[in-house]
């Protein structure tokens, strides 16, 4: 009888969520500092960005932690066609979020707006380190998003071959979890960096 | 067996929290579009802190975890919040 620590596992993801607290707080704390600092220049550089573009990301993101939390509730039912099938729309928001992120940036990119563009150079200090960090942010929690896509495949790949079932889910809680903490970090993201304006 | 084990979140509990979600986000865009000063800030990041809690509670499942979980929760938010707290007094009286 193979041993099995469902808290502990948990609490392993709980303890890793804690680092990425962190990760991204910190840069949270330098946005913070800057922007305390430059505020004029933080307010002006937000005005290029896309509220419409971060607002509707906000509600699929918002939606899909919805969807991995009912996929649990459907494998703790044994409903594995349900799980599938919410597992599936968590994926199918997830890859829209990175695809509305790539027009966003496309369009930036398109107006000269990038790391190391000489357009960046002949701004104020202030809306040179706004877009700066927004970049930086955005792709380090895109890449969560893509990081979050193949964990939540893999997991869909055993929901379905029956390793992850109504005794034996805490992989999937555990993608969740994850998941939602991608969803957390954006609900922080969004206003700061899109709704100063 | 924990009670964690028990607890089985309805589809209509998640649904429901989704729509509070969503409604935090439509008057988080709507608050920001009206000029509030420092205010404006504030204010939203009020209304993210309250879409934190209910993400953590609710889908995170925070609320039916053991105690163990929400006071290391807790624990580590405290900590961040002094790093931002004394980072700024630090920043403030330079």
């Amino acid at each position: 009888m193979e041993h099995r620590d469902d808290i502990g596992s948990r609490m392993g993801m709980w303890i890793f969520i804690f680092t990425e607290i962190l990760l991204f707080g910190g840069l949270f704390l330098v946005y913070a500092i800057f922007r305390a600092k430059y505020s004029e220049d933080f307010h002006n550089a937000a005005l290029e960005l896309n509220t419409i573009f971060g607002t509707i990301n906000t509600v699929i993101l918002l939606i899909s932690s919805m969807t991995v939390a009912m996929s649990i509730t459907a494998v703790q039912k044994g409903d594995k066609k349900k799980a599938l099938i919410l597992l599936g729309i968590t994926l199918l928001i997830a890859a829209t979020f990175l695809v509305n992120k790539y027009f966003e940036w496309g369009h930036k990119i398109h107006l000269g707006i990038y790391p190391g563009s000489d357009l960046l150079l002949e701004l104020t200090r202030g809306e040179h380190l706004f877009f700066t960090l927004y970049y930086f942010m955005t792709a380090l929690h895109g890449f969560h998003i893509v990081v979050g896509i193949v964990f939540l495949s893999v997991i869909a790949w055993k929901v379905n071959s029956g390793t992850i079932n109504s005794s034996n889910y805490t992989l999937l809680e555990n993608g969740g979890l994850y998941w939602h903490l991608v969803d957390l970090i954006w609900i922080f993201l969004f206003p700061l960096m899109y709704l100063i304006s | 067996m924990d009670n964690h084990e028990n607890h089985i979140t309805s589809y209509f509990t998640n649904g429901k929290i989704l729509i509070v979600l969503l409604f935090l986000t439509f008057i988080t865009v709507t608050v920001t579009s009206f000029d509030l000063g420092a205010l404006t800030v504030t204010v939203a990041l009020l209304i993210a802190c309250i879409k934190a809690y209910t993400v953590l509670t609710y889908f995170m499942h925070l609320k039916y975890e053991s105690a163990v979980f929400r006071y290391m929760v807790m624990g580590v938010l405290l900590l961040f919040a002094l790093i931002i707290g004394f980072t700024f007094f630090d920043y403030a009286f330079r």
